[in-house]
């Protein structure tokens, strides 16, 4: 298979896969297994192009044939390649997860269809070597997962939809002022070509304008403070496996966005925005934490714990030294998983009791304690407690912070990990430990009318990689470190990308 | 061969569920904490002075992690302690929680714990240290919140995590810049770079925290009242976890790590300052207790500050006194933990003032309590003798100081010494009447009174044998803390000396303090009344959730128009800093080639925006916005795009209609009552407008490289093939773009189909 296939599959298969879930839309049994089976092959894809991407280095796909920079570029580094394997198990997760609630008629036939077409967004914009095209692939994921939000039709999810999608334009907007501003300077749209024309550093001042203005559009998809609202705003609204996949990869797209830009083609403004950029993960992570401390209903904390974490991944590119490049990156990756989990966690206990206010939970340690362990992995993980990933992921961003005697926001990550510990337990204790408020005969019963294994499923396996990276992702992380150094050095990439420049019509 | 004990121990965590649900005999689990101490002790009797057995694995190598483990004089001690006592609080646990429905979880824990406990001493690397550093933490949070339905476990399980979690974040950092500094990430290497820490700009900042995470583990002044608080726990983990093992963890590292960070002022001076305070403070609050459990944890305090005290002195006499003290402390307080709980277990009350004249009732664990209060009292012949011998020496051979010393260490004695007759004589031997209503008291079952038994009986042992003790354990220890071999031996009896005058002045004072306890204990309320550091964690997390609350109210007040103000104004804000800091202020002169329809359009698009701001309905602004899109796409016709045009009017169209659904369902808009914030609002739409034009009219004025699109003019018809640019662009050379775009739309019309059928079911459920 060639490169340029292998690149190319991993937008052809959630492209089929929505195509074939439309058309299957009358027969919910095929559709389902359609879906399934779509995310299967969309995996097995992806994992082929990780192998052949940490083999060769750097993929580049001329899209139409045109060379670049002429046509659209699609590049796979390290980076997109794995970003693309984790929302492509992401992707799986859900699949599986979703069959629970399609089987209960409570998501209508469009759910697989959107699905695919969501994680078909997120894979482009992975992909992409195009600012333009970006733009194009965050539409698509932005209307897919808007669609998404309103699947059910509650008034609390048109209300919280209604939230997400305003902001999201306004990002958007920001986003195409920047873009086309860039393009007006630069004649170019292509990644990599505008990384070249921009390393004289005379003409970056001139740049800022656009920088800022994709700035503030990648931070608001990122979620950073203060762009950051219409996070928990929406994500407590919609059916868990929506709110699951939303949770593990949307914001990570922003601050995939964020690395790609000051890595590349907005690499030469980094230097100037550098302090801001640490100062605005620190808000970040600060205002996160506080906001989950202040809620008491378990998907809402668990939505602000997103917004505090993409903070450690912002200073970790902030910092732009090897190990907090690869620091952020293991951060991306691990954050998906375990926050994916979270919320599949937090929908099976839903399911179970009927609620996810902590007032009126209790119990679950005692009589399940198996769903008290799929809890614990994922949550104290993301406390950071060692040896599971998060502790990792964290561990590199505050080496990197220390040995870039970056002092103050070193000790607010740490600080923060302490109480995103804190409203950890909350939970915890709360749902787990304490008492089920409605007495113990009734606690014993799990209350979900139908088998909860297509929801424990994904759970469980997504628990058992959060443990398996603690304790042996030693390799996962030897692979962010190479993936940083692509990051710390473009010129690969750029000569992938440029690779056929004198060569124009091919 | 070291990572394995540490994975036997897990496994039999894992197991240990089924066992105790099974018809197997719970305490066979021993057998595995058994069997590491023999294979340990073979390996530690085998180790010369000084000597060390290493092993290395890569691990998370670019961080510094990597499984390093060490077998050397120290660790091993601990990792001897660690699986020796392990084994008998196992069987001891078994008996306590017999039929207990939890008790598989007990123990599934208790032996991760152990693991984890086993990992810390035994680990090489400061990474891997710390690793099961937090482990320790977080099984000791999960084992004290034991009994989880009562809220106060909970409280002070979370208590103990949160002090123990925060001084191991401190504890991080200060190993992160340890590791750098030295250069390496093994401990063995580090201490040995003593000179190159010390001379280090970061030395302080790094000493101070990993002061800061030893005493918070440690419990010392003024971190320490996670520990009494921890007593929460089943009587086995205290026994266990706060005594004999985890609470010594930041007392090994201090050890661990003094010749790579002593010598200073900050060293010396911060932990004979802490180990004092914490001694006082321990003897002074545990006088006044009357429950068995909170004496015992009080005493453990004014333990570790002994043995925090010794570090912080830090000659050759002190660190033998600090190993023989740990030695001792180790079997004598999990035995009269273990005491305690059985007691409690009999009686069902483990307060002094109901306990009296339990001898006869329970000879042998009578014994038992006998012998470790003797020895923690510091009676000839036991350990504990030993152990106060040579503090008390430590404080006679001191040039500095010598006098604060050894008032601090006699006074700090004597409670201990009373202390310890009030927790392991006063139960059984005095003549309190027992006050354990409903209850025939006998003698526990063997599981109970063995461990203990076993345990005081070492305490006896090692006193007499004390210089077959000094060679085998205490000289490696010593020699491995520091990288220097003891140069004497180690000896029960050391003739009429000062040492021993001093002993006896413990004794009297002591006892005195004893036979007056009754007067004591009235006092309680009022000792405790005053407020500690205690106080100041309860504050802090009350205020934590208030300022959260308060701080969250603030930003994420759930009114949609402030979350677009915000954004906005973080807009504007980054537009202005741009445009003040580097400049690029375009050229604003208005020139006379004006055409007249273009300037039309844009004075129709501005005048429905204008009109958005003023409209009274969410529709009449969906409209106004609709004229807005309108105009633009009329624009782009009149700039010969028609097809740019039609799919602007495509969008706009969908846009409008999807919105429109939503919108629906919303309250009609809301007049802004306040004039102030409505001219805020004003300002904002102003001040950011304002900058979207300046940089639009700045982007006219810049082009730094010529664009590709000549290059795609050029191409369009000979390589694509079409004779209309526009066109060729969007179905070849940016084919991609527009395919995501026909999603985008395709999506949509989804949407709206889902939104329509919403109101067709809706109609039908009013119609049936």
């Amino acid at each position: 298979m060639s490169d340029a296939t292998i690149i190319f599959l991993q937008l052809v298969i959630p492209v089929a896969g929505a195509v074939v879930c439309l058309a299957t839309g009358r027969a919910p049994r095929v559709q389902r297994v359609c879906g399934v089976l779509g995310s299967i092959a969309a995996l097995m894809a992806a994992v082929l192009l990780v192998a052949r991407v940490d083999d060769a280095g750097v993929l580049a796909a001329q899209a139409s044939g045109w060379a670049a920079p002429y046509g659209i570029t699609l590049v796979a580094d390290r980076l997109a390649a794995g970003m693309v394997l984790v929302a492509a198990l992401v992707g799986l997760a859900t699949a599986v997860y979703g069959l629970r609630d399609v089987t209960d008629g409570r998501l209508p036939w469009t759910f697989y269809p959107l699905l695919h077409f969501l994680l078909l967004g997120v894979q482009g914009a992975f992909l992409t070597g195009d600012l333009f095209n970006l733009y194009v692939w965050f539409e698509v994921m932005l209307v897919a997962s808007f669609v998404l939000l309103t699947l059910g039709n509650g008034r609390a999810q048109l209300e919280g939809a209604l939230k997400y999608v305003v902001l999201n334009i306004l990002a958007s907007a920001l986003f195409l002022v920047g873009a086309g501003m860039l393009y007006g300077k630069l004649g170019t749209l292509n990644m990599a070509d505008i990384a070249i024309k921009l390393q004289d550093p005379s003409e970056v001042a001139l740049l800022h304008t656009s920088g800022i203005l994709l700035l503030a559009a990648f931070g608001l998809k990122a979620g950073i403070f203060p762009l950051f609202f219409w996070l928990p705003a929406s994500y407590h609204t919609p059916r868990v496996a929506v709110s699951a996949v939303f949770a593990g990869l949307l914001t990570k797209v922003g601050v995939y966005a964020l690395i790609r830009g000051y890595t590349l083609f907005l690499s030469g403004t980094f230097e100037d925005l550098r302090s801001l950029l640490i100062w605005t993960a620190v808000a970040t992570m600060v205002v996160g934490v506080l906001g989950a401390a202040a809620h008491f209903e378990v998907r809402r904390i668990l939505s602000f714990h997103i917004v505090s974490q993409i903070g450690y991944m912002v200073l970790g590119l902030a910092l732009m030294t090897p190990l907090a490049l690869a620091g952020a990156v293991f951060y991306i990756g691990h954050h998906i998983i375990v926050k994916t989990n979270l919320f599949f966690v937090g929908g099976i206990i839903e399911e179970m009791r009927g609620s996810g206010e902590l007032g009126r939970l209790g119990g679950l340690y005692r009589n399940h304690p198996w769903l008290a362990v799929l809890f614990f992995v994922p949550a104290f993980s993301l406390g950071g407690i060692p040896p599971l990933s998060g502790f990792w992921a964290k561990l590199a961003i505050v080496e990197a912070g220390l040995e870039a005697e970056a002092w103050v926001a070193t000790a607010f990550a740490l600080g923060v990990g302490i109480l995103t510990l804190f409203s950890m337990t909350k939970i915890w204790m709360e749902a787990f430990w304490k008492a089920d408020p409605r007495g113990e005969e009734a606690a014993a019963r799990t209350g979900a009318r139908k088998p909860l294994a297509p929801l424990v499923l994904p759970a469980a396996a997504f628990a058992t990689i959060t443990v398996v990276i603690g304790l042996a992702g030693g390799e996962m992380f030897a692979y962010a470190m190479r993936a940083a150094d692509q990051l710390m050095d473009n010129a690969i990439y750029i000569r992938t990308v440029l690779g056929g420049l004198e060569g124009g019509v091919p | 061969m070291l990572l394995w004990p540490v994975l036997l121990l897990a496994a039999a965590g894992l197991i240990s569920p089924y066992v105790a649900r099974s018809r197997i005999p719970v305490w066979l689990l021993a057998a595995a904490p058994a069997g590491v101490f023999a294979w340990l002790l073979s390996s530690y009797l085998r180790l010369g002075v000084g000597e060390t057995t290493a092993e290395s694995l890569g691990w998370f190598d670019p961080l510094g992690a990597s499984l390093d483990f060490v077998l050397d004089g120290f660790g091993g001690l601990l990792a001897l302690l660690i699986s020796g006592v392990g084994t008998l609080i196992v069987i001891y646990a078994s008996g306590y929680l017999a039929g207990h429905r939890d008790l598989g979880r007990l123990l599934l824990l208790l032996f991760f714990f152990m693991a984890s406990m086993l990992g810390l001493v035994l680990a090489d690397n400061v990474i891997l240290l710390f690793v099961f550093w937090e482990l320790t933490s977080i099984t000791s949070y999960l084992l004290v919140g034991f009994n989880h339905e009562d809220k106060a476990a909970r409280a002070k399980a979370l208590q103990a995590l949160l002090v123990t979690g925060a001084g191991g974040l401190a504890m991080l950092a200060g190993f992160i810049l340890l590791g750098t500094t030295a250069e390496s990430w093994r401990l063995s290497e580090i201490v040995q770079a003593g000179d190159l820490v010390r001379s280090s700009p970061v030395y302080g900042a790094l000493t101070a925290c990993i002061i800061i995470g030893a005493a918070a583990k440690s419990a010392q002044v003024p971190l320490h009242f996670w520990l009494p608080n921890a007593m929460a726990a089943p009587t086995p983990v205290s026994a266990f976890l706060h005594s004999a093992t985890m609470v010594k963890a930041g007392v090994f590292l201090l050890a661990k790590l003094s010749p790579a960070l002593d010598g200073t002022l900050l060293w010396h001076g911060s932990l004979s300052v802490l180990g004092s305070a914490t001694l006082i403070t321990g003897a002074v609050l545990g006088i006044v207790q009357t429950d068995l459990k909170r004496i015992l944890a009080y005493t453990t305090l004014s333990v570790l500050g002994i043995l925090t005290l010794l570090i912080g002195i830090g000659t050759e006499l002190a660190i033998k006194s600090m190993v023989v003290f740990l030695l001792g402390h180790a079997l004598y307080k999990a035995a009269l933990f273990m005491v305690a709980g059985t007691v409690d277990h009999e009686t069902g009350t483990r307060d002094v003032r109901r306990l009296g004249g339990l001898r006869r009732a329970m000879p042998v664990t009578a014994v038992a309590a006998l012998l470790a209060a003797f020895s923690k009292a510091g009676f000839p012949p036991f350990f504990g003798f030993v152990g106060k011998e040579y503090v008390y020496k430590t404080g006679t051979a001191l040039d500095q100081a010598g006098t604060a010393f050894i008032v601090v260490a006699v006074v700090g004695n004597m409670f201990l010494l009373a202390l310890a007759l009030k927790a392991g004589l006063h139960p059984f031997w005095s003549k309190t009447p027992l006050d354990a209503p409903g209850r025939t008291v006998h003698e526990a079952p063997w599981s109970l009174w063995g461990p203990p038994l076993a345990l005081a009986l070492c305490g006896l042992a090692f006193g007499l044998a004390a210089g077959l003790v000094g060679e085998a354990l205490v000289g490696k220890a010593v020699a491995a803390i520091r990288l220097e071999p003891m140069t004497s031996s180690l000896s029960l009896w050391h003739g009429l000396s000062l040492p021993l005058v001093l002993s006896v002045v413990t004794m009297a004072g002591g006892l005195l303090i004893y036979a007056n306890r009754r007067l004591i204990w009235p006092h309680r309320g009022r000792i405790e009344a005053v407020p500690g550091p205690s106080s100041v964690y309860e504050t802090m997390v009350g205020n934590l959730a208030e300022v959260a609350k308060r701080k969250t109210r603030i930003l994420q007040s759930g009114a949609l128009t402030r979350y677009v103000a915000i954004v906005i104004a973080a807009a504007t804000f980054l537009l202005g800093w741009k445009f003040l800091r580097f400049g690029g202020w375009p050229d604003l002169t208005i020139g006379p080639d004006i055409e007249i329809l273009p300037a039309v359009l844009c004075v129709l698009a501005a005048g429905a925006a204008l009109g958005a701001t003023i409209a009274t309905s969410r529709l009449g602004v969906l409209v106004a916005l609709g004229i807005v899109g309108i105009a633009i796409a009329l624009l782009f016709l009149h700039y010969s795009a028609p097809d740019l045009a039609i799919t602007q009017i495509l969008v706009e169209a969908l846009t409008v209609m999807l919105l429109m659904l939503v919108v629906y369902k919303l309250p009609p808009v809301r007049r802004e009552p306040r004039p102030g914030v409505a001219a805020a609002k004003w300002a904002l739409a102003a001040g950011f407008g304002g900058g979207m034009t300046l940089i639009v009219l700045q982007a006219l004025e810049l082009q730094v490289a010529p664009s590709i699109s000549e290059q795609l003019a050029t191409w369009s018809y000979p390589a694509a093939h079409g004779r209309n640019v526009v066109n060729v662009i969007l179905v070849d050379f940016r084919a991609l773009d527009t395919f995501g775009e026909m999603i985008v739309l395709t999506i949509a019309a989804l949407g709206v189909l889902s939104l329509l059928a919403r109101r067709k079911r809706k109609r039908e459920d009013a119609g049936s």
